[in-house]
């Protein structure tokens, strides 16, 4: 671990401030950055800890729920609102890591925590996130919890949460407050970026930018379901998931929408899979329509072949309960 | 004066006449409140006065090692020195081998091999500096996989097996693989070092101080006489602190160069690539049976590997060679040295994978002739040893499978697979039997009884697994004390050499030495009360003899009683065979949907001669379903197909069972005292518990869904793609 000034924030606009300087950080519940800084694949000069600023709890907003950034995943999870109103988000933090690391974690740090892939953290390893331009190690290696969907020539690594998954499919927005002052909020869809060609920036945030909430909309679907495959019953990321918010009205599908975990660079959703479920009656066919459009683009590794068959799998079950 | 006895033959029953009633019981561990209230010193707890602090740096490739920047990395805040000294190890040194491992630092054999160490004023300082140490390798690529690389070693062949196979009505030939395994004991590997002229202490965690005074004397080229080590409590081993390691040498070379006291712990990460791990095996199985499901024929070939000049090879089929009887048998080992991380014991070395894949193919057996898998190991129980012909010192298999079986309810169980649905889970049963050789060791303890009590002392250790407890029962129970009158001292070189914490067998072994010492003590008090030593009969404090009771405390008249105990194993281990037995049974879930495993109910039972303390016995046990769970579903280190580097080195990403995959556990202990031994009756219980526990695991899910997984772990994927078929 490189040696670090660490400033506690007073408030949000000073903390951006003393967070624009190259090579400085937030720091929220620490449980990645602090794994990440102990083995130097991040190793920012300055801290700036967020996690004691107040961003309102969580609060009713209109007829939807804002959450304030250094909310820790326990108290979302547990919030009498979202586990009636939006539980696929709840079930989403449950699902995710242990009860000691969502004590810690906050809902900020939670999305932008980074790429579990093995070579990103071995930095004896090429790695185009990591070190742009070193090559990646993992293409050729082994690439068992790697991205089949959003990849790149220059980077396989998976996105690994869960809560951001359950986010894409309730719509959820971030609010951002720019390093400059400038409050600005972003859809899920516009905040993650692709790897492309520059696997090493992950979202739209510049230094200095701070999460400041998430906005729940009210959603769309009332029947909720949060789906996660992993390697033991506890305590292990992804292999795939399914986060699905949808409503029936006459026996169709009326609303769909599908986040996908363990499949993509970023929290996955992709629009022409809710089309093909919208307005249509459940059935295996339209079930299986839409794991073909999901899958259409995959690109596996040796290491991800399983994902596909997993995938269509784990979404035909989540769909045949949420339209049952 | 020591009481000696080499093991020659059988031993008379003793303790069952003794008063004090401590031994067999469930006494809690003494060193428990010290242990959950942080107040045990552990290796790395606690640093002498102007401790340094050393943190290793691996290499990054194979091949002659450049440093490309060592003078500035010396120039760092806090750094006190980068040493590159030609007597650091390669790897840990395999268990009681007595002298250095390969050493050197100028060249990699694996990447990860500890190569420098960078010492600072503070352990930050050292970490950073270590990182920034910048390290090239030159070398072109070795063989890291499995199949690269010629042979060494046959397997056994008695008979004709292939002809067994081509006349038998049933035949199987399967081959299974399981992956590399760590041990990852809870506390990482430690040392602090310092020197008091040209002798050094070395406070680490070791499993088997004995042979790792010799191992770290030998490393750094001087007298074993002038090296103690300290180990009074240590944070779980599993073999991988078995023999001296990385850190303890490199903090003695420190201490040594910078004339002050050093600390190196490893990082987790280390902690997988330089102490051992448990091989990759792949493992040809061939069983020929008549109709009845007697065998003709059992084949067990396994393929190992291990790096150039390490002598250990993971000795898969060791209880095969007594498990069942056949008349035609090739059972062995085949090595490959391929350069990933050095192999060697880990917890239940050769049963945990060999019992197990036996077991999954005797369960394919009993499959395919449609018998009742518990009915085919009763069929197929030899009468004597298949190898030598010896007779078993006690044979307790058809008992642990009988009572087993009713414990779990396994008469109910569908003959076929398939048989129960709920919901989107297949549920089934499956079980296997448990073999794990018994042996002894040499082990030398100390007691000396003063009125306040007796202090027991001998540099055996404790690594989590009760020793503490034991020994201060078999002592208590000897001389008539409560466990609050004996003390126990472990864990350091200046006590009488124990067998060390390996194998099974340190309870028994070093156990066995506490008794004689405690025999010797009998002898003089009972000479004192003018009686026969049978006849004398001690409890609380008391001696009693005929109608004569005397306090101990007038007995010994102020002054302090020594007795030595001295044991070793003789013609008792090759008169007979000695082993323990067990039978385990599991009950599985699997999703069809997604082919994630559940187990939702384990019972194992064992017999292991007297067990010592039903409570530490029981936690060993537990300890051993729970690493059987994580062997059959989980667990397995990755390496790099292009280097064999260790892609999951930490505990996030290599995945033993966590709480939420372990269901209730039920082990239950058949009452046996074996006579063979020794004088306490007593064999290993440490790793029986392992061994053959996945088996019971696999041997469900083909039971509950149909899908027989050989390539272990069963992770989701595996049993998806048996569900896809
Ligand atoms: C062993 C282990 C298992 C895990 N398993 C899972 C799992 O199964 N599923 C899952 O989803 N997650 C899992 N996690 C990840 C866990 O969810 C994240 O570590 C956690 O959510 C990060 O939150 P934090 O507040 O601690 O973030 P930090 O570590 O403090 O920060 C993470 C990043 O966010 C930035 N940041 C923090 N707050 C803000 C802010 N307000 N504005 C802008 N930037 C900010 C930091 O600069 C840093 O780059 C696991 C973690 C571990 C260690």
């Amino acid at each position: 671990m490189r040696p670090f000034d660490y400033v506690r924030a007073e408030d949000p606009v000073s903390a951006s401030r003393a967070a624009a300087q190259a090579n400085a950080r937030f720091i929220g519940g620490g449980t990645n950055l602090l794994d990440l800084m102990k083995l130097e694949v991040m190793a920012p000069e300055t801290l700036v800890d967020v996690s004691r600023l107040d961003f309102g709890g969580i609060a009713e907003d209109g007829d939807g729920l804002r959450i304030g950034a250094t909310v820790t995943n326990s108290d979302v999870a547990a919030d009498a609102r979202v586990r009636r109103t939006w539980p696929v988000l709840s079930r989403a933090l449950l699902s995710g890591a242990s009860g000691q690391l969502r004590n810690k974690a906050t809902t900020g740090g939670n999305l932008l925590q980074r790429t579990r892939c093995p070579y990103f953290y071995d930095t004896d390893t090429a790695c185009n996130k990591r070190r742009p331009g070193s090559g990646c190690a993992a293409m050729g290696g082994e690439t068992r919890n790697h991205a089949i969907l959003g990849t790149s020539d220059q980077c396989i690594a998976l996105y690994p949460g869960d809560m951001a998954v359950a986010l894409r499919a309730l719509d959820a927005t971030i609010d951002v407050q720019r390093s400059e002052g400038a409050a600005e909020r972003f859809s899920m869809q516009d905040f993650y970026r692709l790897p492309g060609e520059t696997p090493d920036i992950e979202t739209v945030l510049a230094p200095g930018d701070l999460i400041t909430a998430v906005h729940l909309p009210a959603p769309k679907g009332d029947r909720q379901i949060y789906r996660k495959v992993r390697d033991r019953a506890s305590y292990a990321f992804a292999l795939v998931s399914v986060a699905a918010v949808v409503r029936m009205e006459g026996g169709r599908i009326a609303h769909a929408a599908i986040g996908f975990g363990g499949l993509g660079t970023v929290p996955w959703r992709d629009p022409d899979v809710d089309a093909v479920l919208v307005g249509e009656k459940p059935s295996a066919a339209v079930f299986d329509a839409a794991a073909d459009t999901l899958l259409r683009g995959a690109v596996p590794e040796e290491g991800t072949q399983f994902k596909v068959p997993l995938a269509r799998r784990v979404l035909r079950a989540v769909l045949e309960e949420a339209t049952a | 004066m020591t009481l000696d006895l080499k093991v020659d033959g059988q031993s008379e029953e003793r303790a069952e006449a003794f008063a004090q009633g401590l031994l067999g019981t469930a006494l809690d561990r003494p060193d428990g409140v010290l242990k959950v209230t942080g107040a045990a010193v552990y290796a790395a707890d606690d640093v002498p006065e102007g401790c340094a602090y050393g943190m290793l740096v691996r290499a990054p490739g194979f091949g002659a090692i450049e440093v490309g920047n060592a003078d500035e990395v010396r120039a760092m805040p806090g750094v006190l020195a980068v040493i590159r000294d030609k007597r650091m190890v390669r790897n840990a040194a395999q268990g009681t081998a007595n002298a250095a491992p390969v050493q050197g630092v100028d060249s990699a054999d694996y990447v990860g091999q500890p190569v420098a160490l960078v010492v600072a004023e503070s352990f930050e300082a050292a970490r950073h500096a270590a990182q920034a140490l910048q390290l090239r390798t030159d070398g072109g690529p070795l063989p890291v996989n499995p199949g690269d690389v010629e042979t060494e070693g046959e397997p056994d062949t008695t008979g004709d097996l292939d002809a067994a196979m081509a006349e038998a009505p049933h035949r199987l030939d399967v081959t299974y693989t399981t992956p590399s395994m760590t041990s990852a004991p809870m506390e990482p590997h430690a040392a602090v070092a310092w020197w008091e002229g040209d002798a050094l202490t070395v406070r680490s965690a070791l499993q088997m101080l004995k042979y790792n005074r010799n191992e770290l004397a030998d490393s750094l080229g001087i007298d074993p006489a002038k090296v103690r080590l300290l180990a009074p409590y240590v944070g779980g081993g599993f073999g991988s602190k078995l023999g001296i390691a990385a850190e303890a040498v490199a903090a003695a070379i420190a201490a040594q160069d910078l004339g002050r006291p050093v600390r190196v712990v490893q990082h987790r990460r280390q902690v997988f690539e330089t102490v051992t791990r448990r091989s990759e095996t792949r493992q040809r199985l061939r069983l020929a049976a008549d109709r009845t499901g007697k065998l003709s024929g059992i084949g067990q070939e396994a393929w190992v590997s291990n790096l150039p000049g390490e002598v250990f090879q993971e000795p898969v089929t060791q209880a095969t060679a007594f498990a069942y009887g056949a008349v035609h048998r090739v059972i062995g080992e085949r090595l490959e040295r391929l350069h990933r991380p050095a192999a060697g014991s880990v917890r239940a070395p050769g049963e945990a994978v060999g019992v197990t894949i036996l077991e999954c193919a005797m369960d394919e057996l009993a499959n395919d002739i449609g018998i009742d898998p518990v009915e085919l190991r009763l069929r197929n129980i030899p009468d004597t040893d298949p190898e030598g012909g010896i007779p078993f010192s006690s044979h307790m298999l058809a008992e642990a499978l009988k009572t087993g079986a009713r414990r779990f309810g396994w008469s109910d169980r569908a003959p076929k697979p398939r048989a129960r649905r709920e919901g989107e889970w297949w549920i089934g049963t499956g079980m296997s039997a448990a073999f794990r050789v018994n042996v002894m060791m040499e082990a030398e303890a100390r007691i000396a009884l003063s009125p306040e009590g007796a202090v027991v002392e001998t540099d055996m250790t404790d690594i989590g697994t009760g020793t503490y407890a034991i020994l201060t029962q078999i002592a208590g129970e000897a001389l008539g004390l409560p466990a609050e009158k004996v003390e126990v001292r472990l864990g350091d070189t200046t006590y009488p050499p124990g067998s060390g914490s390996g194998g099974s067998w340190g309870a028994a072994t070093t156990g066995n030495a506490v008794w004689l010492a405690a025999q010797e003590i009998r002898a003089e008090l009972a000479r004192r009360m003018e009686c026969g030593e049978g006849e004398l009969t001690l409890k609380d404090g008391t001696a009693t003899c005929g109608n004569r009771r005397v306090a101990l405390a007038d007995l010994l008249d102020g002054a302090t009683l020594e007795g030595h105990g001295h044991i070793e194993a003789g013609d008792a281990f090759s008169k007979v065979r000695q082993s323990t037995f067990g039978a385990h049974f599991a009950e599985v879930a699997v999703n069809d949907v997604t082919g994630e495993v559940r187990v939702r109910r384990m019972s194992g039972t064992f017999a292991a001669g007297r067990i010592l303390n039903e409570k530490t016995a029981r936690s060993q046990c537990h300890g051993g379903l729970t690493w059987g769970i994580g062997m059959a579903l989980t667990e397995g280190m990755v390496h790099d197909r292009r280097d064999g580097h260790i892609v999951n080195r930490d505990l996030a990403e290599y995945h033993m069972a966590v709480n939420a995959d372990v269901p209730p556990l039920d082990v239950h202990f058949l009452e046996e005292r074996d006579p063979w031994a020794g004088p306490l009756m007593s064999k290993g219980i440490g790793e029986l518990g392992i061994c053959g526990a996945a088996a019971a695991v696999l041997n469900a899910i083909h039971h509950a869904c149909g899908v027989r997984v050989r390539d272990l772990p069963a992770t989701p994927d595996r049993v998806l793609a048996g569900l896809e078929e």
